[in-house]
């Protein structure tokens, strides 16, 4: 029987603060499973530290709440261990961006099919809203003594640039468009990023609902790629000159803040996965969590050979 | 008189330029006349151009360390001989380039110029490669050991049978240039009648024991998987980068090798692999170990099995990269904020490291918790012949994991699953991620894994975490606490850890003839044997500990657990590993001197 958004809470008592976009998000995970129907035995959700982090808690599928930044290595270790597993991280921007960015990077190279859902909110909010690696130069939330005086970083650039095959924007306060955007970001086979604009009401008093939701130029400041006909799919992952336009199309599509602020997918493009070059590597579909290494307590891994090749070979004449 | 398959050849040159290749095929082409080897590498942290030298001991009984004296130096350039021959024996042997101007005394050694360059330019000549002069220079290598085996008049067929079995695939097409070098070499040798001012002799002898020669980084991963582990992390670091790369040279065996970009992600991903049921493992050095404290934690109080493999070197920060030592102890003890339960081994020698790789992922599915793999610099770069590995005796356990129907009869039962049920032994039932619902969290957690700050739940749940440690004290086998050489009722007892077991153990007969004493090998270092080892050291009259640090971390550990005092301490921190004399000096100057450290020096 086809589970609902019901079945999918737990008893465990959120403590966001009341207006958290985090909610947003939540549902928005929650309608994207129940839309997808996924086997929940074989959905697990891992997030890094923060609010964002304790997201799976929230959620009746197995949940890994990890360290610090920690999400993306946590959870491509679960990926590599069992691909049949749908990996999905909830990670804050500086989580993911500051602390975990080594990883965050690093995890593009390997295009290992995972979700990555990214809550930005600009500020650091568990600890009390200090500046996160998103939050521009200059920028005083109400939570800083003085102004910002880093300049942000730009995820969506880092991502297309490092090898992420599927990057998207959306918006916690918009569940429909998120949902919508999750959901393609799982069925994507390759490494996703999706970064959700997120206002965090306590501490960051510049990028509010109204900030995100203002009509500027008689439209919304946030407005949707995809009703403007931009397509930032390639179609064809062999034509070099298509991956060219596709990935300048992208870079500058996502340089656009301020007055407009584009949410949806920016690329996507399907690469082999990890798996598959791990497949290739292996000659076999490699699933190590199907392994039996045992049979009645004994190994039933034959290591003669290993054994043979560091043998002593004795040559006495006679 | 004659030594016969007894001493101590060395070879030394620049890094790159095939020292180790060179070591290799010496050493192989002793073993394969039922003869014990023992090698020790040493490097410097370079590629090109730097000292390196790799002393190979043979016998005819099992050996497991080197001697600071050399019998035979054989070298192909002058930094080696001014380096080395210090070292060498009266009436030893040095083999070195006759091109070179050096001065040595012909009184004392029996010298051996070698017409390297003429032997190589005679090979290219025959096989036609004259332009390939300064490449075939590598021949150096396969001279300087043909010149080795004549003088040790072994016959040219043992050689040729190892060059046979080096020089394989890729490389088979140099198979015929080598052996036309290495036979010219012996004509040299024996026109000169070199062989005959030879004191040493190498000899075959019947030896029908099954044996491998293997160093500890190769035996660590074979034990790896045989042991069932499916999944390796690692960071590139020295010397522990060897084993990882023999598990991905190796893909048939399907253990998913994984180069992080750090030691963090390395561990994560590790942790992560074992909560889908994978027996997986990290394997680093000191500055790895380091990044990992805070994951060790994260495993500790969620209860996931992960062995982290750790080949100590010279530290603290960077310290001595290639070199080695025993720092890491105290540190692996407590790695990480705050308590929690973790298991702490360390292997003596390189057969050790084969069972104990085995033995250490079973424990850590028993227990569920982190079990860190003590290794050394020592261990991981020395071959060594070592008694063929027994699979007959080894056993998979991987402790209470649930089968899919254990757990729907468990929720049946009970409802829901907790992952962390309060059980009395401190272990909880573990299902994988792909089977059901759990959850893990850093923060401390209820019995489902939600997070929970509660205060009596705190007071609980750490308590169930901890009580393991008494669980493991109380069902582990005594020989994976700690083992016991030498007399039973000994006057002296010495003390000691990993890698120091084999030059104590190679001097441990000599030493009672003078003394009566054993020596006591911890191997369990967390939990500590407390009880079981304190009938040991109480009634010894004294105790020495031998260590590579600078405070003897053992002996403060000991002193912790025991309240018992270790009265001596032999210690080195130097970077080179015990020779066996110095082990020997050194325990007789513990007896006999009134003074409570023996500080260690020898090596180069």
């Amino acid at each position: 029987m086809a589970y609902k958004i019901s079945d999918l809470k737990t008893d465990y008592q959120s403590d966001w603060c009341p207006g958290c976009g985090d909610f947003g998000i939540l549902n928005a995970i929650m309608s994207a499973l129940v839309d997808l129907q996924l086997d929940l035995n074989k959905v697990v959700l891992v997030s890094g530290i923060g609010c964002s982090g304790k997201t799976p808690h929230y959620i009746n599928t197995a949940g890994i709440h990890t360290l610090h930044g920690r999400d993306i290595p946590f959870a491509s270790g679960i990926k590599l261990a069992n691909p049949e597993l749908t990996v999905i991280v909830t990670g804050g921007d500086g989580n993911t961006y500051g602390i975990g960015a080594g990883h965050f990077l690093n995890a593009g190279r390997r295009n290992i099919d995972i979700t990555c859902l990214v809550f930005n909110n600009g500020v650091y909010g568990l600890t009390k809203g200090q500046a996160s690696p998103t939050l521009k130069l200059g920028m005083k939330t109400k939570s800083l003594p003085l102004p910002n005086i880093n300049e942000a970083i730009n995820p969506l650039v880092v991502a297309i640039s490092c090898g992420y095959t599927f990057v998207a924007r959306s918006y916690a306060y918009d569940v429909k468009h998120l949902k919508e955007i999750i959901k393609q970001a799982i069925l994507h086979k390759g490494l996703s990023l999706v970064d959700i604009l997120q206002p965090c009401p306590s501490y960051n008093d510049i990028h509010t609902k109204e900030y995100f939701e203002q009509v500027v130029n008689n439209s919304k400041r946030i407005y949707k790629l995809e009703e403007t006909g931009y397509d930032g799919e390639i179609k064809d992952p062999n034509n070099p000159e298509e991956i060219q336009q596709k990935l300048l199309q992208a870079i500058t599509k996502s340089q656009e803040w301020g007055e407009k602020i584009p949410i949806g997918v920016f690329y996507k493009i399907n690469l082999p996965t990890l798996t598959d070059r791990l497949k290739e590597r292996y000659k076999n579909d490699i699933n190590p969590s199907k392994d039996n290494i045992e049979q009645n307590g004994k190994p039933t891994t034959d290591i003669s050979k290993l054994i043979e090749e560091i043998e002593v070979k004795r040559y006495i004449r006679g | 008189m004659k030594r016969i398959n007894n001493f101590t050849w060395l070879i030394g040159g620049p890094q790159g330029s095939g020292v180790d290749s060179s070591a290799n095929t010496f050493a192989k082409t002793c073993a394969s006349i039922g003869l014990y080897i023992f090698g020790k590498r040493e490097y410097h942290s370079n590629i090109k151009g730097a000292h390196s030298y790799y002393p190979i001991t043979v016998s005819e009984k099992p050996i497991r360390s080197h001697t600071d004296s050399i019998d035979i130096l054989a070298t192909f350039e002058k930094e080696t001989l001014t380096l080395h021959k210090e070292n060498v024996v009266e009436n030893g042997i040095i083999i070195f380039d006759k091109d070179y101007d050096v001065d040595l005394n012909h009184n004392k050694y029996t010298l051996v110029p070698l017409p390297f360059n003429d032997i190589i330019k005679e090979a290219a000549v025959k096989f036609q490669r004259e332009k390939d002069y300064s490449k075939l220079q590598i021949m150096r290598n396969v001279i300087t050991v043909a010149a080795s085996l004549a003088i040790l008049n072994l016959d040219a067929e043992y050689l040729i049978k190892t060059l046979e079995s080096v020089f394989t695939g890729r490389r088979s097409k140099l198979l015929e240039i080598n052996i036309f070098a290495a036979n010219l070499t012996y004509e040299y040798i024996k026109s000169n009648s070199f062989n005959q001012k030879s004191i040493y002799e190498l000899k075959p002898i019947e030896n029908h024991e099954s044996l491998v020669l293997t160093s500890g980084t190769t035996a660590t991963a074979i034990g790896k998987i045989a042991g069932g582990c499916k999944f390796q992390t690692y960071y590139p670091i020295t010397p522990a980068s060897d084993e990882s790369e023999y598990l991905e040279a190796h893909p048939e065996y399907g253990v998913v090798v994984v180069q992080t970009e750090d030691e963090i992600a390395a561990i994560c991903m590790a942790i992560g692999a074992s909560l889908a049921g994978v027996r997986a493992s990290t394997s680093t050095s000191g500055p790895g170990f380091s990044l990992m404290a805070e994951a060790q934690g994260w495993a500790g109080i969620n209860e996931v099995p992960v062995v982290i493999f750790n080949y100590q070197r010279g530290g603290p920060s960077t310290g001595l990269p290639t070199r080695h030592e025993q720092g890491d102890l105290e540190f692996a003890l407590h790695a990480g904020h705050s308590e929690f339960p973790r298991i702490v081994l360390s292997p003596g020698d390189i057969e050790e490291s084969f069972y104990l790789a085995i033995e250490s992922f079973n424990l850590a599915e028993k227990y569920q918790l982190p079990v860190v793999f003590l290794s050394d610099k020592a261990i991981a770069n020395s071959i060594q012949t070592v008694k063929s590995f027994n699979l007959s005796n080894i056993q998979i356990e991987r402790g209470k994991m649930l089968s899919d129907k254990d757990l729907s009869i468990l929720l049946e039962k009970e409802g829901k699953y907790k992952r962390f049920k309060i059980t009395e032994d401190g272990i909880s039932p573990r299902i994988i991620l792909g089977q059901g619902t759990f959850w893990n969290t850093g923060d401390e957690h209820d019995e489902f894994g939600h997070i929970c700050e509660e205060s009596n739940n705190r007071t609980i749940m750490f308590d169930k975490r901890m009580r393991k440690m008494n669980t493991i004290i109380k069902e582990l086998d005594i020989s994976l606490k700690y083992r016991m050489y030498g007399p039973e009722n000994a006057d002296y007892t010495l003390i000691g850890w990993g890698s120091v077991k084999g030059p104590i153990l190679d001097t441990l007969e000599e030493l009672n003839k003078y003394y009566k004493i054993n020596f006591l090998q911890i191997i369990l270092l967390k939990p500590f044997p407390s009880e079981e080892i304190l009938p040991i050291i109480k009634n010894s009259k004294m105790l020495i500990g031998i260590e590579m640090n600078y405070s003897g971390q053992l002996c403060n550990l000991i002193r912790k657990e025991t309240g018992i005092k270790v009265n001596k301490r032999i210690l080195k921190w130097n970077g080179r590993s015990f020779s066996r004399e110095e082990i020997f000096k050194g325990v007789i100057d513990a007896i006999n001197l009134d003074q409570e450290n023996i500080v260690c020096k020898s090596g180069i």
